[in-house]
């Protein structure tokens, strides 16, 4: 009897470790193609050089991060007001029958897969940009547009559980001071609830960081640095995406290497996420 | 008196404003989904979700991606299942602070966030090429369970958490071992939200199509074997729908994918209220 | 409440099915690791320029053939190749010749591809030389009033680097010349032909088999690219499809090359727009 608890805990401590061995095993493939390249060509000229053509031996994929980071911010810009509204909402405004069928909208919007969000940008969005703002249509603004519904079910889902989180004393208190519904919100539930929403913003840009389907079908994937969000751009993710079928030798290990990248920065943001929430709890 | 009428005003403009963004939000997910639906519906027959497509997929049906999807996400809840669930049970029941404990969660935290193109690169490499498995769907579903294995974790360490100390007391105080405890005690209670991380992996599995591509193929036949390369509903839909082969069946495809959220969700959810209601 | 929780006790099933979950799993990935290539049936893999063709063929073969299977995979030119040589596929697709480096490895050309530049069907602009459609694509030329068009900027569309086609391009059409970096990237034929198709002021080059009613192929240099002016040599823009293998072709692979060389097989070739590489006329 003591010898199966003893067996069958360590059987558990294996399993428990396939987490770390899965971490493990990516970030030795990973690494192991992509750093040799960046050492190779010098980590300066990766991360700043503005010219990625792989035919050439120019990997610098500065346009790429750029390209990511006006994307996602765009994508914040119009998610996180959105997504916040939609979350008081949710808490606050809805009469029950609406809230219901809002949640399960939210719900069945967070499952649709990636490239139909894509399409959908595709067909109707980027001909609307093309047509009434110019440009080619396939560009940061659109993607941007794409990007902000995809995210927002996770803004909204993780803000509206940090409202709801609250002690409801706070809201009581609030209002029987005096203040009004909106002011309570606005001034005392809000940022009670900072760590959360702050949290649910950051897995939002985790999520925009790492779209990559969507992205590509929308971008246009210019490898040119953006000059304004109605040009073409490509982004880190969309980089690897698009390539990675056809690339080899030393192609495929900037490839790697643009992975590499990809995988740090969400990595630090990640930590943040989870260092904000925990913040909460205490 | 002014002051006051300004404070009524402010919250009646954000009241406004924030019923617009609902309804903005609520407006944009109908738009897509009628888009897709209205021009999918009318595709969708017997024959659409029975036959193979032929001609490169502008006629036929999307039977082989159908049976694709179910493979990967098979194989993949196979996989994710018992590791998660040792996984969080190891957490949960057997050590909760601790060097080895905090190492793991950090573990599990991390691959959450790892983006898919990057489980996509990994299982390119890891599966299809140095294991030499090829493009199949033993290699799709297992990139695909290491993708979801955190969600599942997740999910079932909540589970476990919501479950009283009480119920482990009594098993104890009955003379129960740890084990017994958690697999008789534990475990059948906390099976709805264990459920709910499966139909949450599940959900991923199906949408997930950058790993899809990348480690088990974009096969058009009907899969024979675990090392046949396959393609599942999502693949097929971007593949229509860019190289514009047949936007009719590009939307057939949409509209099942959409109509295939809908019942998990629905499914998830009555379960859910079923299983707590019979506790109740 | 005691006797609640001894009732479940009671009620809960046998451990069985946990320890079953893991030794399924264990199970699996034994199997996985033993053995290895035991499917049955042969892997194409190679160039998407290539693929919808290969794939057409499968069909048919596999309906003359029931027994056999056909897995026809995309991934570019250069995956296929590698593919090849890692034994990945059986079988490799190419739409360019061989490099130096990959000539250990045999090829054999299943048929010809026109490369055919479009545009939206109402672009004014009917016929470029090849000298006009190289500095369009470098980005000298940047706006269509040069060529006689309104005043709009050109949108450029090509493919992804590594892709067959793109190099084919690259060789047959800008020499030296560097595609501009300004262009749209798009990761397949049917991709280009969309935006094409869609943009008044896009222009980019796709395969002539997948030319449709959405697009307009250029003159270039007043010859309309069609069969014919292709097998009598007018129209440059052509490259090779090829079949790669590692060494001669056997058994399968063999079978399918064979039947991909037939008469009937070409003349289905044909009909989607390749040109095949039987002798018809000079010059094929």
């Amino acid at each position: 009897m003591e010898f199966k608890e003893k067996f069958v805990e360590k059987i558990l401590l294996l399993i428990a470790f396939s987490s770390i061995t899965i971490l493990a095993l990516i970030a030795f493939f990973i690494f192991g193609e992509g750093i040799p390249l960046i050492w190779k060509i010098g980590p300066k000229s990766f991360l700043l050089g503005e010219r990625w053509v792989p035919s050439q031996g120019s990997f610098g994929i500065l346009p790429m991060i750029v390209g990511s980071f006006w994307v996602t911010f765009g994508a914040l810009l119009l998610g996180i007001p959105l997504g916040l509204a939609c979350a008081i909402f949710l808490c606050e405004w809805t009469p029950p029958s609406i809230g219901m069928i809002l949640r399960s909208a939210i719900q069945v919007l967070a499952g649709i897969p990636s490239v139909i969000y894509g399409f959908w940008g595709l067909v109707v969005l980027v001909p609307l940009v093309r047509n009434f703002l110019g440009g080619p249509g396939l560009s940061i603004l659109s993607g941007s547009l794409v990007l902000s519904i995809m995210i927002l079910p996770t803004i909204i889902s993780i803000s509206e559980d940090s409202l709801k989180a609250l002690p409801p004393s706070y809201k009581a208190g609030s209002l029987a001071l005096g203040a009004t519904h909106w002011q309570t919100i606005w001034r005392v539930l809000i940022p009670a609830a900072r760590s959360g929403i702050v949290a649910s913003i950051i897995l939002g840009m985790g999520r925009a960081l790492g779209e990559t389907m969507a992205m590509i079908m929308i971008l246009g994937n210019a490898v040119k640095m953006p000059s304004s969000f109605l040009d073409s751009a490509r982004t880190l993710t969309t980089n690897i995406g698009i390539e990675m079928g056809y690339a080899s030798g030393e192609h495929r290990q900037a490839l790697f290497a643009t992975g590499v990248i990809l995988f740090f920065i969400i990595m630090i943001l990640n930590s943040l996420a989870i260092i904000l929430s925990r913040r909460r709890v205490s | 008196m002014k002051i006051r009428q300004t404070r009524y005003l402010t919250q009646m403009v954000a009241k406004i404003l924030i019923w617009i963004a609902a309804f903005f939000t609520m407006a944009v997910m109908a738009l897509i989904i009628f888009q897709v639906l209205s021009e999918g519906l009318p595709v969708l027959s017997p024959g659409f979700f029975l036959e193979t497509p032929r001609s490169m997929g502008r006629e036929g049906g999307i039977l082989s991606p159908i049976i694709g999807t179910i493979a990967l996400t098979v194989v993949a809840i196979i996989v994710a299942t018992p590791l998660g669930i040792g996984t969080a049970i190891f957490l949960w029941e057997y050590t909760r602070e601790g060097r080895i404990s905090r190492i793991i969660r950090f573990g599990i935290g991390c691959l959450a966030g790892v983006p898919s193109i990057i489980f996509g690169l990994f299982g390119f490499v890891f599966f299809v090429i140095y294991l030499n498995m090829g493009w199949s769907i033993l290699s799709g579903g297992l990139a695909l369970a290491a993708m979801i294995l955190p969600t599942v974790i997740c999910t079932t360490e909540e589970a476990l958490k919501a479950i009283p100390y009480s119920f482990r007391e009594v098993s104890y105080s009955l003379g129960g071992t740890k084990w017994q405890t958690v697999t008789r005690a534990v475990l059948p209670n906390a099976l709805p939200g264990i459920f709910t991380g499966i139909i949450l992996g599940i959900c991923r599995s199906i949408e997930e199509t950058a790993v899809v591509i990348l480690t088990a193929g974009s096969s058009l036949i009907i899969p024979t074997s675990l090392f046949s390369p396959v393609r599942t509903m999502s693949v097929h839909f971007y593949i229509l729908a860019r190289e514009g082969i047949s936007m009719e069946m590009a939307y057939g495809t949409g509209a099942t994918l959409i109509i295939l959220v809908l019942l998990v969700n629905t499914i998830a959810n009555w379960l859910l209220n079923r299983y707590i209601r019979h506790r109740a | 409440m005691v006797i609640g929780i001894l009732d479940k006790q009671v009620k809960t099933h046998s451990k069985v099915p946990y320890s079953s979950w893991f030794l399924l799993s264990l199970l699996l990935l034994s199997v996985a690791v033993g053995c290895q290539r035991s499917k049955a049936g042969i892997t194409v893999a190679g160039s998407t320029s290539v693929e919808p063709f290969a794939e057409l063929l499968a069909e048919e073969y596999m309906i003359r053939h029931p027994q056999s299977h056909i897995y026809v995979q995309g991934g570019g030119s250069t995956a296929g190749i590698e593919a090849v040589r890692s034994r990945a596929a059986h079988i490799g697709m190419s739409s360019r010749h061989l490099m130096s480096e990959e000539k250990d490895l045999h090829a054999v050309m299943i048929a010809q591809d026109a490369i055919a530049i479009i545009v939206h069907p109402n672009n004014p602009v009917n016929d470029l030389s090849l000298d006009e459609v190289k500095q369009i694509f470098s980005g000298k030329i940047s706006n269509w009033v040069t060529l006689g068009g309104s005043s709009r900027p050109i949108t450029l569309v090509t493919r992804e680097e590594g892709s067959g086609t793109r190099e084919a391009f690259q060789k047959l059409v800008m020499g030296k010349e560097e595609i501009s970096l300004e262009s749209l990237v798009q990761d397949s034929n049917g991709a280009i032909r969309q935006v094409v198709s869609g943009d008044p002021y896009a222009i980019g080059y796709i395969s002539l088999g997948l030319v449709n009613e959405k697009v307009r192929a250029m003159k270039i240099s007043g010859v309309e690219p069609n069969l014919s002016s292709i097998q009598e040599g007018k129209y440059t823009l052509v490259r090779p499809f090829l079949f790669v293998f590692d060494g001669e072709p056997t058994g399968e692979a063999k079978a399918f090359l064979e039947f991909v060389m037939s008469p009937e097989s070409q003349k289905l070739l044909s009909k989607e727009g390749l040109v095949t590489i039987l002798p018809k006329s000079s010059g094929g």
